[in-house]
């Protein structure tokens, strides 16, 4: 029986234990369950196989998925796994354990995630990080939640075109039932409209602002002004980053954010076909208490020697119920492991290496590709990092021919996002040979 | 554990020059670029700097101050902290994801969209559900989900009156707190006695402003909702869906499915039930299931099969929207689609008798000493409210300390609220006999040691990496990240 090494009782140990219970068979234990609602036949499953069995279940899974080499982003990147990593991450002591609400025994939980708020925190140039939200984009509409929540009456929020369209849509949904109402602010050439943004603005009801560095499109946008604008009006400033890019450009802080959030994957998190990731979520001391999700801080026990707690309580679900900041309770934690132990491993001079050379891939990408003549880069005057838009110039391509072609290459090319333009990031992983063969690739078509 | 080992923060091992990374140094052709300044960070970024032997071992040895269900018996109730098996955690390098990129061509990640639509249609059977959604990423985020898809099956009729979500007082605090972010109002409805749904005020709340009743079965209190046909009667003949809980399915299971109780949508804690880890918090998984007519309002993207058998990617219009920017914790859905395969239909259904059979065998072994408020059986988990004798005024908190010098996780404490003392204790079916009785051998211990030394019990635990911390010191002057403490 396959399911034996996971369920220890004999039929032995079964009798003696029914007999504890006064009960006969185990039947008798479900006495309360009227005989109409009884499972009548088996489960329609297969019969339980056993581990060589289930590799090879797995195996023939793995040779219907074609892993190929990786120039899209759309928020998501392939960036490298130090093996450092998942060697700690399989410590069964952390990814065995429950939500650390027992301090004495969970110290080891408490201080990873206390490393990783100050990490957050360092890296976003704000006051408080929680610890963990599910994704960037359920982050970002968390963010738009809680400021609202914090401005009291006020339920408009105004968010940029140049979002991420899946950050986009989660905030809508999320918006739906806390009756708010979502605007998009036009995009001038891939930048949010500063203009339409000054405009929108004038009805003073709006309650946060949300806008992304870099943007879906790559671009690093210039946001001067806004923080003002925003908090002239009485309305909160919300910077959405992948958080690998804040180790080299403007910090949501230094735009004069009050919440910064998105997504961590980029922190050398496997791509994993879309999970888990890891939403970060961080604000400013003045919203710490609207923040929802397990926040750990620093105390001291009777012996006073340090320890870490959860901490902020009173804002949470198991306390406050419907009154809650937000029904989260436990989201990402091993994956808070997993960034600091990346930070950690990376420091702030192995970010900028990260970043440095993943804009070198992508602007050495960028110009072998407009080099073939079948492209060019649609915003040609907008300064990126590692991502930018491509823009299809031969009427015989298309995205969707692109993306093919090149899959059948082992290339992945990019993210459509429309028939003629294309979305195309490039990091560390890709060599200066891999350009070279998208390249070629490219020319053949 | 080691409780003389201090355990620095990683900050404060840091020493100038020293570099965990390790990274190409790649010349790229026509590589030259230039962030503008008025774009660059400025602000000195204050992270650590450590070689890696450093950050393995400060890792290592803080992992050693932390218990999980490997290290030994975990009884939380209502948190199915349930043998998480090496070979789920295996099958995640062999299923080829690792590199796989969400928005890759569905042609090249048939594989993964397989494992999805299997897990999927599992599920569907184990729930008696039509279809499931894996998208959530969490129970709570289930809930959510779930309770927007009644949100969008009461519009799409234009009963717009619906605003009202009914939840019993035994709930988790998820329920309330999720129905109030699908932007539903609260009615609470009473237990009785014996922890069950009151019909009777159930049935007085029912009216045309009623989206949904939401239930836990068995509930909070470890029993069975015996009047579940007559309350799924009931809903439904107010115009009501009825919602389940999946946070105690797992005695459920082999016994009866929601589907055929006559819930309309559920969610799945995989990480509770189907043994994917908790990770410390996550992440885990909230699969959401509706019964047929309900499938269109499920989340997107949706995972569908194409006429020529391939599977694909699709955003329905009929969707509420989206609660995750793609098809979930894929890795955590692999796991839990290994333990279904391992565990096979026969499997399955030998968990819930057997979780149930551990529960009621701790119950009937202690039940002498502690105060049983409910008569069994129970079902996975029951509820002690504190000790029979309680002259010596050890408390439940105390109590709990108390095991962590035993070498087992507290119970879960001062929930459900319906008890002052509550204990509650869930087994799960992955433990042995022997490891129960060592259990009972040490709650008997401290129940007589709560009459005899109390002050030995209220001061516990002794052996543990730190003793008692202050926590009414930590909400009342904030101290959240290293820059905080070095103030």
């Amino acid at each position: 029986m396959a399911a034996e090494n996971y369920l220890p009782h004999t039929a032995a140990d079964i009798d003696r234990m029914l007999k504890r219970c006064g009960a006969e068979k185990l039947d008798d234990l479900y006495s309360d369950v009227p005989e109409q609602l009884r499972l009548k036949c088996p489960y329609k499953l297969p019969k339980g196989i056993s581990e060589p069995e289930l590799t090879r279940y797995f195996d023939a899974i793995a040779a219907e998925n074609k892993p190929l080499r990786c120039f899209a982003g759309a928020g998501f990147y392939h960036h490298y796994t130090p093996a450092a990593i998942p060697a700690l991450m399989s410590r069964s002591e952390f990814y065995t354990a429950y939500t650390p609400y027992q301090p004495e025994i969970s110290q080891g939980t408490l201080q990873y995630i206390f490393e990783y708020q100050s990490m957050m925190c360092a890296l976003t140039g704000l006051d408080v990080s929680n610890a963990s939200m599910y994704d960037g984009a359920t982050a970002t509409a968390e963010a738009v939640l809680m400021a609202v929540s914090a401005s009291k009456k006020k339920k408009r929020v105004l968010i940029s075109a140049t979002l991420a369209p899946a950050v986009a849509t989660v905030i809508g949904t999320y918006a739906k039932g806390a009756g708010i109402i979502v605007e998009t602010i036009p995009d001038d050439r891939g930048e949010t409209s500063k203009r339409e943004f000054e405009e929108m603005m004038g009805a003073g009801d709006v309650a946060a602002v949300v806008v992304a560095s870099p943007n879906y499109f790559g671009i690093l946008e210039d946001y001067s002004g806004f923080a003002d604008i925003c908090h002239r009006c009485k309305a909160y400033f919300i910077v959405n980053s992948h958080a690998s890019a804040l180790g080299s450009v403007r910090t949501p802080a230094e735009w004069g954010a009050d919440i910064a959030c998105g997504e961590a994957q980029s922190l050398g998190m496997p791509l994993n076909f879309g999970g888990p990731y890891l939403g970060y979520l961080c604000c400013t001391k003045a919203l710490m208490r609207k923040m929802p999700g397990r926040i750990v801080g620093a105390t001291t026990d009777r012996d006073g020697k340090r320890s870490f707690v959860l901490t902020l309580q009173a804002r949470e679900q198991h306390i406050r119920r419907q009154k809650a900041t937000s029904n989260i309770c436990s989201n990402q934690g091993i994956m808070t492991l997993h960034a600091a132990i990346y930070l950690s491993l990376m420091g702030a001079e192995g970010l900028a290496k990260v970043n440095e050379l993943s804009a070198e891939a992508a602007h050495s990408l960028a110009r072998k590709l407009c080099d073939t003549g079948k492209v060019r880069i649609k915003y040609p005057d907008k300064p990126y990092l590692n991502e930018f838009v491509l823009e299809i110039a031969d009427q015989k391509l298309s995205s969707d021919k692109i993306i093919e072609a090149a899959a059948a290459n082992g290339i992945l090319a990019g993210v459509k996002l429309t028939e003629n333009d294309l979305l195309v990031c490039a990091t560390e992983m890709c060599s200066p040979d891999d350009i070279e063969q998208y390249a070629v690739m490219l020319k053949s078509l | 554990m080691n409780k003389e080992l201090y355990q620095p923060l990683i900050f404060e091992l840091s020493h100038d020059g020293r570099r965990g990374y390790s990274l190409p140094e790649y010349q790229y052709e026509d590589c030259g670029y230039e962030i503008p300044p008025q774009l660059r960070r400025s602000e000195k970024l204050s992270l650590p700097q450590v070689d890696e032997p450093t950050v393995v071992r400060h890792y290592t040895n803080s992992s050693n101050n932390n218990f999980g269900v490997d290290t030994g018996f975990y009884p939380l109730g209502s948190c199915t902290m349930k043998y998480n098996p090496k070979a789920n955690e295996a099958m995640v390098a062999r299923a080829g994801v690792a590199d796989l990129h969400p928005y890759q061509p569905a042609s090249t990640v048939q594989g993964a969209l397989r494992i999805y639509r299997t897990l999927e249609k599992a599920l569907s059977e184990i729930g008696g559900m039509a279809e499931f959604t894996l998208n959530p990423f969490a129970g709570a985020h289930g809930e959510y989900t779930g309770l927007m898809v009644i949100r969008q099956y009461h519009l799409s009729r234009a009963d717009e009156a619906r605003t009202r979500v009914i939840v019993p007082d035994s709930a988790h605090g998820t329920n309330p707190a999720s129905a109030h972010m699908a932007g539903f109002e609260i009615v609470e409805v009473k237990s009785l006695p014996d922890g069950t749904v009151d019909v009777e005020d159930l049935r007085s709340k029912l009216d045309e402003t009623v989206a949904a009743v939401m239930m836990t079965n068995p509930n909070t209190v470890g029993m069975f909702e015996k009047n579940i046909p007559e309350i799924a009667e009931a809903v439904h003949a107010a115009g009501a869906l009825l919602y389940y809980d999946g946070a105690n399915l797992n005695p459920m299971l082999g016994v009866a499915r929601p589907g055929d109780m006559g819930f309309d949508v559920m969610h799945i804690n995989l990480h509770k039930t189907f043994s994917t880890p908790h990770g410390g918090g996550g992440p885990g998984a909230g699969p959401v299931g509706v019964r047929a007519g309900l499938e269109k309002f499920l989340p997107n993207p949706r995972v569908v099969e194409n006429a020529d058998g391939s599977l694909g990617v699709e955003f329905g219009e009929d969707s509420f929207g989206q609660v995750s920017a793609w098809l979930g914790n894929f890795t955590v859905l692999i796991k839990a689609l290994s333990y279904i395969l391992t565990l096979g239909a026969e499997g399955i259904a030998k968990v819930g008798p057997l979780a149930t059979l551990n529960a009621n065998y701790i119950m009937n072994s202690l039940n002498d000493l502690y105060l049983q408020p409910i008569a069994g059986p129970c079902k996975h988990e029951f509820v002690f409210d504190g000790l029979k004798d309680k002259s010596t005024g050890v408390t439940t908190l105390e109590i709990a300390k108390s095991l962590l010098d035993y070498g087992f996780h507290a119970p879960t404490i001062y929930f459900p609220l319906l008890f002052h003392e509550s204990i509650m204790i869930e087994p799960t079916e992955t433990e042995t006999p022997e490891t129960l009785d060592a259990f009972i051998a040490t709650m008997r211990k401290i129940a007589e040691e709560a009459i005899s030394e109390p002050d030995k019990i209220k001061n516990a635990p002794y052996s543990t990496p730190i003793s008692h911390p202050d926590e009414d010191e930590a909400a009342l002057n904030p101290v959240i990240t290293y820059a905080d403490l070095c103030k």
